[in-house]
């Protein structure tokens, strides 16, 4: 049976990895290429990058960490952050990612996420839908959560699923860094209006929310940073953990 | 002397496959190539590709790379992965269209709607992760891979072969299905073996020492 995936996430800036509180509030927690060896080992399924550097001098600095992981690491890879146009998409390709997540980007140009399907397939296009509970429904947020767009979440699934999009990436804004667990009905939501795999991530703190991400939430990988960051869960407990809680995972 | 040629024909990063040889193979050299001479002049041959499948049949041809893909396929130590595998069919429903017939056989599409898991959550298509492949048979492939050891698929589609002697593996979702098939020196694949960790790089390294011979 298919295992359902946990992929830990990297949020990549200047070089390093950190860690933020609702994308604010940033802390160091080490280098990219040896934190991403030190899951793999652990287990993870996939890993997941989000170049969040500001400055664009330093933006080419995540292409160099890629090309480092996929020569020493052999399970897929997403890298995110800061893709605009189809050459982005290439570009990371061609350092050794498996999969391109798109956010801002394909809110500012949804034609992008066509045009990068089409040339590149479906597999490796990942949408990335950063939603805020607005009143009743749930609204997709761009510019690392900054930014109201006016757009239904559960909408939006469905338009980047139609334009070619293989997989999303739903992150709760509310839930984001406050390790109280994803947001749940959101999670469902989705994945309920959707055919293609869902990742819920945002707001893990401990490995109960692992099980609910998956059993409510209706995910099909989950994604976490900070639980396992700073040493206190590795990936292979919250597998084991998965497991006494009747989900396939790859042991 | 080329050891290993990764055809290139412009679908899907060829990267990770190339690296992921180059890292069980040091010794040999790997090129990444859409010369069909090349093609010829290498000791054993990988066939990747991504993607939708009209775009590879398409991208192969105008690169003069099916006869060379043909010739290599009725000879060499050939393996083919993900694309790779279901452009040997005789023909698939993605784009109704027709593959390089080398292999009796179709590719049929997952049937989204109607797919389930035991406790009645939806089946997603793609088909994504790591899944269990059960071996069908010895091989000299699956040697050192446990029985149901899992690997990492990413597809929509997945082939039918006319001939169920030639089944090398299987992997359930939710219904069986056909993921590996051998045929004296061809042995093709589904999933990621350059994406699957510990057993994808024996199944590769098994490859590199494969000489060829299925049964």
């Amino acid at each position: 049976m298919l295992a359902k995936r946990i992929i830990p996430c990297l949020d990549v800036t200047d070089g390093r990895v950190v860690k933020g509180v609702n994308f604010l509030e940033l802390r160091d927690a080490g280098d990219p290429v040896e934190i991403a060896k030190r899951y793999d080992d652990q287990g993870a399924d996939e890993l997941t990058f989000l170049d969040i550097t500001a400055s664009s001098d330093n933006r080419g600095l995540i292409l160099g960490i890629i090309e480092q992981v996929a020569s020493q690491v052999f399970i897929p890879l997403t890298v995110g952050g800061g893709v605009r146009e189809v050459d982005d998409v290439r570009r990371l390709l061609n350092a050794g990612a498996d999969k391109v997540s798109i956010n801002t980007s394909a809110v500012l140009n949804p034609q992008l996420v066509a045009d990068a399907a089409g040339r590149f397939g479906s597999q490796c296009i990942v949408v990335a839908i950063d939603a805020k509970q607005v009143g009743d429904h749930w609204e997709v947020f761009t510019h690392g959560g900054r930014k109201a767009t006016g757009i239904n979440a559960v909408d939006w699934a469905r338009k980047m699923v139609a334009l070619g999009a293989g997989e999303l990436l739903v992150t709760s804004m509310d839930r984001d860094g406050t390790r109280v667990g994803f947001n749940l009905p959101l999670n469902r939501a989705i994945s309920d209006a959707v055919d293609v795999p869902i990742i819920a991530s945002g707001g893990v703190g401990n490995l109960m929310h692992l099980v609910e991400g998956v059993k409510e939430g209706g995910a099909d990988a989950v994604l976490a940073a900070s639980i396992f960051h700073y040493g206190e869960f590795t990936v292979r407990q919250a597998k084991e953990y998965m497991r006494e809680h009747d989900i396939e995972v790859r042991l | 002397m080329i050891d290993i040629a990764v055809v290139d024909y412009g679908m899907g990063n060829l990267r990770s496959v190339a690296k992921a040889l180059e890292h069980v193979a040091p010794d040999h050299r790997v090129v990444v190539t859409s010369d069909p001479a090349e093609i010829e002049a290498a000791g054993r041959v990988v066939f990747p590709g991504q993607g939708a499948m009209p775009d590879c049949v398409r991208e192969l041809d105008a690169r003069g790379l099916r006869e060379a893909v043909i010739a290599a396929a009725a000879d060499k130590p050939f393996l083919g992965i993900c694309i790779g595998l279901q452009l040997l069919f005789e023909h698939s429903e993605e784009g109704d269209v027709a593959g390089l017939g080398i292999i009796p056989g179709q590719v049929k599409r997952f049937a989204a709607a109607d797919m389930h898991d035991a406790v009645g959550s939806k089946l997603k298509v793609p088909h994504m992760g790591w899944n269990q492949v059960y071996q069908s048979g010895k091989h000299p492939l699956w040697a050192g891979i446990e029985q149901g050891a899992r690997f990492y698929y990413v597809h929509s589609y997945y082939v039918q072969p006319q001939d169920a002697a030639i089944e090398a593996g299987y992997s359930e979702y939710p219904a069986r299905f056909t993921s590996c098939v051998a045929r004296n020196n061809i042995f093709a694949v589904q999933f990621h073996p350059e994406k699957s960790q510990h057993d994808g790089l024996q199944l590769l390294a098994n490859f590199v020492r494969w000489n060829g011979v299925s049964n």
